[in-house]
């Protein structure tokens, strides 16, 4: 099982109240953001305050991204220049339009790496597609470098970017989520899907994230402590699917044993999809500490 | 100086005072002697106590240089009856008096003249807010000012060492013989729980309402058996500043952390059984708590038997969903409650005797269950202050913190663990209101700390999944992030003296440098 | 580094800091610290800026700083900030910082 992320969680980046425990509210990443919610005039004291913050505070293992300015902006050159040397676990490019995009960076962080004697390939990438042309070239960008980790969906910017607005149930990004997502799994990286920004709008969140999960997202980006706990409950795995879950490697072991080669549960034919499945089920009920696996139990 | 069983030094006594007590423990105290009894008067048949001003009450009562008079704190920063009485009595040339309001805040900012004046020489109460807070601490007076509980002050009052000479008991509704209640009129604070008791132990009691209603006012919360004079005035309070509309659950995502955690802690410590008690501050994460324990009721089908202490509006809903049996209120904190307490036969008043008083024959506390708890600064023994701030100067009540600590089978403690720069836990408090041997856990945002004299309940928890810390690693946690604080220095006058709830002395507090 | 000008950063949030640095006619540096949490960091704080201000080699200014609690990371960035505002272009150098 890989590093869960169902939850990377905006700190804007000038904000010293937020930055300094941020990683207490669960999440499984927390994302400082030097980027959009940051003033053009306020971007050297966020760079420092980002940079001073990663380079003291204990972050007790939670994943720190940072989302820094594009390398097209007068102030991305110097955001790596700072950020890598703090070396969070992941710079976050927005505005992914392009491979060459993200080659660029993943250049420049070499370099740096190179330069302040970190190892090589230290610090991770992840990209933000954001546009038409984005979204088009997402197998491209999602397969340019081994630096990348996850690509997600970026829908504010997009739906400007497609003359529209967004809604409740989504259906202006359906396209573009979709084609993230099959980027994201042909190049075998995480899928994160966008941000829902009405704090209080807890059911039309919890639909959202519903929605995302099942098209298959790793998780969501947020933008409040309080929108962390649902989306761990709908990535929890329930008892029932547990259950059957067990079962269903039960079988595998028992026909395994028996040297049977058709297995079948409950009537139904149990075959390679249903079983990797049942795994991926159990990993995640492990990890996210609903199912604790007896010992000697082994059927993992 | 002696030291007392928390090692804190203590005067062996105080001029203008007397002799004090050293702390000795929580119930090592023996109480002896016999309660205390006011002075017996008569009224006669056809003998009116209604009175048309509250000049002429003064006059009639014929106040002098160096008596006791008390006051509650129902209408908090709405008050507006200590400073008018004060101010009268000032213009009056009356000098040398002790005040004994159950509690004082930001709104008695004026009684800074007087003190000056000579007016009061000597103040006791529950807690201390706003100018007049910081100017005590920075040595306003001669005399110190006593901390007392909301318990401690009952018993102070029963024992005699609070002798009132004239209780001013500002009431929502009266007849004109004296039976009052809290919850009708335009000034409503719902329960009268701490004047209930100025009204039996005062010598003269003067109720003072804006609000005179038909004779007989019942049922009544004090009764005209205990009441001399009866004033109307136009306004006793500022309704808004008495209680708020309704107490609303927090949205500060680091308060719900704490309640999470800490309702998750109630959850596996044994107590959250059907038929359970408790109590909760009227504090962001103390409410959240309740607020998360509420869904864990309906989810595991519990009830309460009783919610005591200061009652919001959360409480009465949960009173109307069957929730909980019974409300005990010595303290509205909405008016939602303060409505609720002359509507509901199960939301029951209570007076701070019966709620915390260590020496009567058993006070409401002893049958609580669960008590939660907020505090300013904790330390690595569990002592807590909730009565100074981190840098020494008074700006808090000990309310009913200690009573219900020493009373309740599980004490929790809800706090962030560093508020700005400044960590919660230290080596040492400040001020001590509340001993440690008292306190069962700690929850903040960072982690849980329980105290190793819980071994039962440190048992219970190893094998849960929650963020379990000793106190001195989360301590210094917080101290990996802020640095460690330089201790605060203090001059050498005292500037208050803590009582414990059974009358001995637990801490003092000097004056800031 | 030179300071040049006035040069501001920060805001009067809790946990954060206002900073200013300014040309001091006088030569070396003076600061001026005033922290809701003085009696507990006010040393602790001001060695941070001192600190802060030698690693720049900023040798003459005077320095303001309002504190509402900052914490020392914090104290620093906004130190940093303020004195490459109040410099003339001045390039903070990264790779000193290896």
């Amino acid at each position: 099982m890989g590093k869960l992320r169902r939850t990377m969680m905006y700190v804007p980046g000038n904000n010293p109240g937020m930055i300094k425990d941020a990683h207490i509210f669960g999440s499984d990443s927390i994302m400082f953001d030097l980027e959009d919610s940051v003033s053009v005039k306020e971007k050297d004291a966020a760079r420092f305050l980002v940079y001073n913050a990663l380079k003291t505070i204990d972050y007790e293992g939670v994943e720190t991204v940072v989302r820094v300015n594009g390398l097209d902006t007068p102030y991305g050159k110097e955001d790596f220049e700072a950020i890598v040397r703090a070396k969070p676990n992941i710079i976050r490019l927005p505005k992914t339009e392009k491979p060459e995009d993200v080659l660029e960076a993943d250049k420049l962080i070499s370099k740096i790496e190179d330069e302040a004697g970190i190892p090589s390939g230290t610090v991770k990438l992840m990209a933000a597609i954001e546009s038409a042309l984005g979204i088009i070239n997402s197998y491209e960008i999602a397969k340019a470098s081994p630096r990348l980790v996850a690509i997600a969906i970026g829908a504010e910017d997009f739906v400007t970017d497609m003359k529209t607005t967004r809604s409740l149930d989504g259906v202006e990004i359906l396209v573009a989520r979709s084609q993230v997502l099959l980027a994201a799994r042909a190049a075998g990286i995480y899928a994160l899907d966008t941000v829902f920004s009405d704090v209080n709008d807890e059911e039309g969140f919890i639909n959202e994230v519903k929605l995302a999960k099942q098209l298959g997202f790793d998780g969501k980006s947020v933008i409040n402590p309080r929108q962390i706990e649902p989306v761990h409950q709908i990535y929890t795995p329930t008892q029932n699917e547990i259950e059957k879950s067990i079962r269903v490697l039960e079988a595998i072991e028992e026909a395994e044993r028996k040297g049977s080669g058709v297995i079948s549960l409950d009537g139904k034919m149990i075959d390679g999809p249903i079983v990797d499945r049942a795994r991926r089920v159990i990993d995640l009920a492990i990890v996210t500490g609903v199912y604790v696996e007896e010992e000697g139990e082994g059927i993992a | 100086m002696l030291k007392n069983a928390l090692g804190r030094e203590i005067p062996e006594k105080i001029d203008g005072i007397g002799e004090l007590k050293l702390y000795q423990g929580p119930f090592e105290y023996e109480p002896s002697g016999r309660r205390f009894g006011r002075k017996i008067s008569k009224v006669l048949p056809g003998q009116s106590k209604l009175l048309n001003s509250l000049e002429n009450v003064i006059n009639e009562i014929g106040m002098k240089d160096g008596m006791t008079i008390s006051f509650h704190h129902h209408f908090r920063d709405g008050d507006y009856i200590v400073n008018m009485v004060i101010d009268m009595l000032a213009k009056r040339g009356i000098k040398d008096l002790r005040l004994a309001s159950s509690s004082l805040s930001n709104i008695h900012e004026p009684l800074i003249e007087h003190i000056k004046n000579g007016v009061i020489t000597r103040i006791e109460t529950s807690g201390l807010r706003g100018p007049l807070a910081d100017e005590i601490s920075n040595g306003l007076m001669d005399i110190p000012v006593i901390i007392r509980s909301h318990g401690g002050r009952a018993r102070a009052i029963e024992a005699g060492e609070l002798a009132i000479d004239v209780a001013f008991l500002g009431v929502p509704s009266s007849d004109a013989y004296g039976n009052a209640n809290g919850y009708e009129g335009k000034s409503i604070c719902g329960s009268l729980g701490y004047a209930k008791v100025d009204a039996q132990f005062a010598d003269t009691v003067v109720l003072i309402t804006d609000n005179l209603v038909d004779y007989p006012n019942v049922p009544a919360s004090i009764h005209q058996t205990d009441v001399d004079y009866v004033v109307q005035v136009d306004a006793i309070g500022n309704p808004k500043g008495i209680v708020s509309g309704a107490t609303r659950y927090t949205r500060n995502p680091r308060e719900l952390l704490i309640a999470k955690y800490g309702a998750q802690v109630i959850e596996t410590s044994g107590y959250f059984i059907d038929g359970f008690s408790m109590q909760s501050g009227s504090g962001g994460a103390s409410l959240a708590v309740a607020r998360f324990l509420k869904d864990k009721m309906i989810e595991k089908n519990i009830k309460a038997q009783f919610i005591l202490g200061g009652i919001t509006g959360q409480y009465v809903e949960m009173l109307k969903e069957n929730l909980v049996e019974k409300l005990y209120d010595t303290q509205s904190f909405d008016l939602i409650a303060a409505r609720s307490i002359g509507e509901n036969a199960s939301h029951y008043e209570i007076d701070a005797s019966f709620y915390a008083n260590p020496h009567n024959k058993g006070c409401a506390v002893n049958q609580l269950d669960i008590v939660i708890l907020s505090a300013l600064e904790v330390d690595t023994q569990f002592n807590v202050n909730v009565i100074t701030g981190s840098d020494g100067v008074i700006r808090g009540a000990s309310g009913g913190h200690c009573d219900t600590a020493a009373g309740a089978k599980l004490t929790m403690v809800v706090a962030p663990l560093i508020r700005g720069r400044i960590p919660t836990i230290l080596d040492r408090v400040n001020t001590v209101i509340t001993p440690g041997n008292t306190i069962d856990v700690l929850v903040t945002d960072r982690g849980i700390a329980i105290n190793p004299l819980r071994k039962d309940l440190l048992d219970r928890f190893k094998n849960t999944k929650l963020p379990l810390f000793s106190i001195e690693e989360l301590k210094e946690k917080a101290e990996q992030l802020t640095g460690k604080p330089e201790p605060i220095e203090f001059g050498e006058k005292i500037v208050g003296l803590v009582e414990y709830r059974d009358g001995t002395i637990i801490d003092v507090i000097r004056q800031v440098k | 580094m030179e300071i040049v000008k006035v040069g501001m950063a920060g805001t009067m949030e809790s946990s954060d800091a206002i900073v200013t640095i300014e040309p001091n006619t006088d030569s070396g540096i003076q600061i001026y610290l005033q922290s809701s949490v003085e009696k507990q960091f006010g040393n602790q704080i001001r060695s941070v800026i001192t600190e802060t201000l030698r690693a720049l080699d900023v040798d003459h200014g005077i320095v303001r700083v309002n504190d509402k609690g900052a914490l020392d990371c914090v104290i620093r960035a906004r130190v940093q900030t303020a004195v490459l505002r109040a410099s003339d272009g001045g390039q903070f150098n990264w790779k000193e910082e290896d």
